[in-house]
């Protein structure tokens, strides 16, 4: 019963984490509070999201960080000095990212190695677009990054509707449907009919499309790009999912807890901060929250399998 | 009575002083929060302790309510920017920070500056113009190493530089500084560059390499953490040893010491000490004291001549680099400078 909502504990996860950060730090329960603890949680959500697409057909991404810079990289250089040239190449990595998908199908490769190899061509191109720190982020990103809505700020408001966005197109639509049955079980979804390599190719496309977005958000609020900005990203975003109640396999994600799993991720550093817990405490901090959230989803799961 | 009229005179010096200081505001209940991404060796470790020592002082004397340091658990831009504004939350006045990026924490630091924190940003700096720099001049600091072989050996020849982590900006910068005091005293020629990677034993397996291709050498440029490392390759390859400009780390002190003790060794120690971050601090409180305080600031080497020798040797611990710690007075003289 508890397992078929498995996002009541990533909802909770995150109430517990935020009241406990309000009690903390007063200041943080306001609109320009709320904005400044979770802006920076945007790029992290869509990159979550990017890795929940390829999660969700059973592989893992470990070249995410580097892409999510790479992305960056672009949309503080190309996208901004000649646009039409950002938008291709921006494009020119979503079609290279399905491509990567199709090979690792085809050639029945593991996604692990291929990604991890991948990491260092996007860090390579990284460098190579930008050597030492520097570009500016295109004025419209940067407005809609920092654009202050009535009653709701940004960073809430982005939250909400990639969470919706991707609900609807991974949990509702047919071709979320069908993907999310590719990690379920590949080959029945191949005997219904279906190209399984297309459909991974597509699942890698979407997750390089949600990576550039991750990239484009994040110069936004950055304004400008460094080769390594987002390595981090590749441990966030997995996290993220998994904290989003997301499985490793069968092709069990949930968009919407992903979102708040990314949220979750970034309010626990800053939680940890108001603290003022030491920064050698802050790393192990940050995995024992992560290892007792799981632990209640495996107690939970446990149960619910029982009943 | 008398007591009464020392008083008076008390009194009136105090108005006085206070009269000359009135264009400054008390900052008693300002709280500064230092924002440091890396704190993985020798250098940012005394930077670090320095900040903490000089921040504790202020604390006590009631210069400032608080002057907490934070940093990172990993040196990330992202992590960092979102450092920066949990201390926007927090409330803090204003924020020191030696940035893990230049460009990649613009968006926080404008943030801050938009929520009225001052920023005051140092070693590593960042562009954002709202935010304060705190600067080194590297090439300012390899042109000096030149200038004084200039003064120490006036018919010039033959130098050996040795560079640091190939295509990190500093490196770039003193080299290029070094390359200009080359061309400006025109007696010396460099033989030889090598890269020595700031570390001294990086720094002797290079040289060692390229010293049985070279001709006399008479005088070694560095850069830091790489001149012990040189003076031993010499003296293995037995050739007698040059001039070797060092950089303030303590091996190179030591060995300085010896020689000196031994041959009348003579010559000159220059660095960024890392007390500059007590420097950041109290410019940040002179900021918010109200002091006109212009953007751009340049760091004050720490030189050690001959004659400093055995007073920054003995306080300087082992393995770890000379250090000063920065004043009141001394960011007042840095931005009296600048202005």
């Amino acid at each position: 019963m508890l397992s078929r909502y498995r996002i009541i504990l990533p909802v909770v996860s995150l109430a517990v984490l935020l009241a406990a950060t309000f009690y903390m730090q007063p200041r943080a329960m306001s609109y320009f509070g709320l904005n400044l603890l979770f802006n920076l949680a945007v790029p992290i959500a869509l990159a979550t999201i990017a890795q929940m697409m390829i999660i969700m057909v059973n592989d893992i991404d470990l070249s995410l960080g580097a892409f999510v810079s790479l992305a960056a990289c672009i949309t503080a250089t190309y996208l901004n000095d000649t646009p039409l040239l950002g938008v291709l190449i921006l494009l020119g990595l979503v079609a290279s990212y399905a491509l990567m998908g199709a090979v690792i199908h085809t050639l029945d490769l593991p996604a692990i190695v291929v990604t991890l190899g991948m990491s260092f061509v996007w860090g390579g191109l990284a460098l190579f677009i930008l050597p030492t720190p520097g570009g500016a982020a295109p004025g419209w990103i940067r407005t809609l990054m920092t654009v202050k809505p009535a009653l709701v700020p940004m960073a809430v408001l982005a939250a909400v509707l990639i969470a919706l966005v991707t609900h609807l197109l991974v949990i509702r639509s047919r071709l979320g449907t069908v993907l999310r049955g590719v990690g379920g079980n590949a080959r029945s979804i191949a005997r219904a009919g279906w190209n399984v390599t297309v459909l991974k190719a597509t699942a890698y496309g979407l997750a390089g499309l949600f990576g550039v977005l991750a990239g484009m958000a994040l110069v936004g609020l950055t304004t400008s790009a460094d080769a390594n900005i987002a390595l981090r990203y590749t441990l966030l975003s997995i996290a993220g999912v998994i904290l989003g109640g997301g499985e490793f396999i069968g092709g069990k994600v949930s968009p919407v807890g992903a979102v708040i799993g990314a949220l979750t991720l970034t309010l626990a550093a800053s939680f940890l901060s108001f603290l003022r817990l030491s920064p050698d405490w802050q790393i192990g901090a940050q995995g024992a929250i992560l290892i007792l959230v799981l632990t209640a989803r495996l107690l939970f799961s446990r149960r619910g399998a029982a009943a | 009575m008398k007591t009464l009229l020392t008083g008076a005179a008390t009194l009136a010096l105090l108005a006085g002083a206070v009269h000359a200081e009135s264009h400054l505001v008390s900052t008693g209940d300002k709280r500064i929060a230092l924002s440091n991404n890396y704190a993985g060796n020798s250098w940012r470790q005394a930077m670090l302790q320095t900040y903490e020592d000089t921040a504790a002082q202020a604390v006590a004397d009631g210069v400032v309510a608080a002057g907490d340091a934070f940093t990172t658990s990993e040196n990330q831009a992202t992590e960092q920017a979102a450092q920066i504004q949990n201390m926007i939350l927090q409330g803090y006045d204003a924020i020191v920070l030696n940035a893990a990026s230049p460009t990649a924490l613009n968006g926080a630091v404008k943030e801050a500056c938009d929520a009225g924190v001052v920023v005051v940003s140092f070693d590593g700096i960042v562009t954002e113009p709202c935010a304060w720099r705190i600067a080194v001049d590297f090439a300012a600091m390899g042109k000096e190493e030149v200038d004084y072989l200039a003064t120490r050996l006036p018919d010039g020849g033959n130098l050996l530089e040795i560079r640091g982590l190939a295509g990190v900006f500093v490196d770039d910068e003193i080299s290029k500084g070094i390359h200009e005091g080359v061309a400006e005293h025109s007696q010396f020629e460099i033989v030889g560059s090598v890269h020595g990677d700031w570390a001294q034993d990086v720094a002797q397996k290079a040289v060692a390499g390229i010293l049985p291709s070279l001709p006399e050498v008479v005088g070694v440029v560095t850069q830091g953490g790489d001149g012990y490392g040189a003076a031993q390759a010499f003296a293995a390859a037995g050739r007698p040893t040059p001039l070797i400009v060092l950089g303030n780390r303590q091996d190179e002190l030591k060995w300085w010491a010896e020689q000196r003790d031994a041959n009348g060794y003579e010559t000159l120690s220059l660095s960024i000490a890392p007390g500059v971050a007590s420097l950041a601090f109290w410019v940040a409180q002179q900021i918010l004291a109200g002091e006109e305080v212009p953007k751009d600031l340049t760091v004050p080497f720490l030189k050690i001549t001959q004659d400093d020798l055995d007073a920054a040797l003995a306080s300087t611990p082992e393995g770890s680099v000379a250090n000063v710690s920065y004043s009141l007075e001394d960011a007042q003289g840095v931005i009296a400078d600048a202005k």
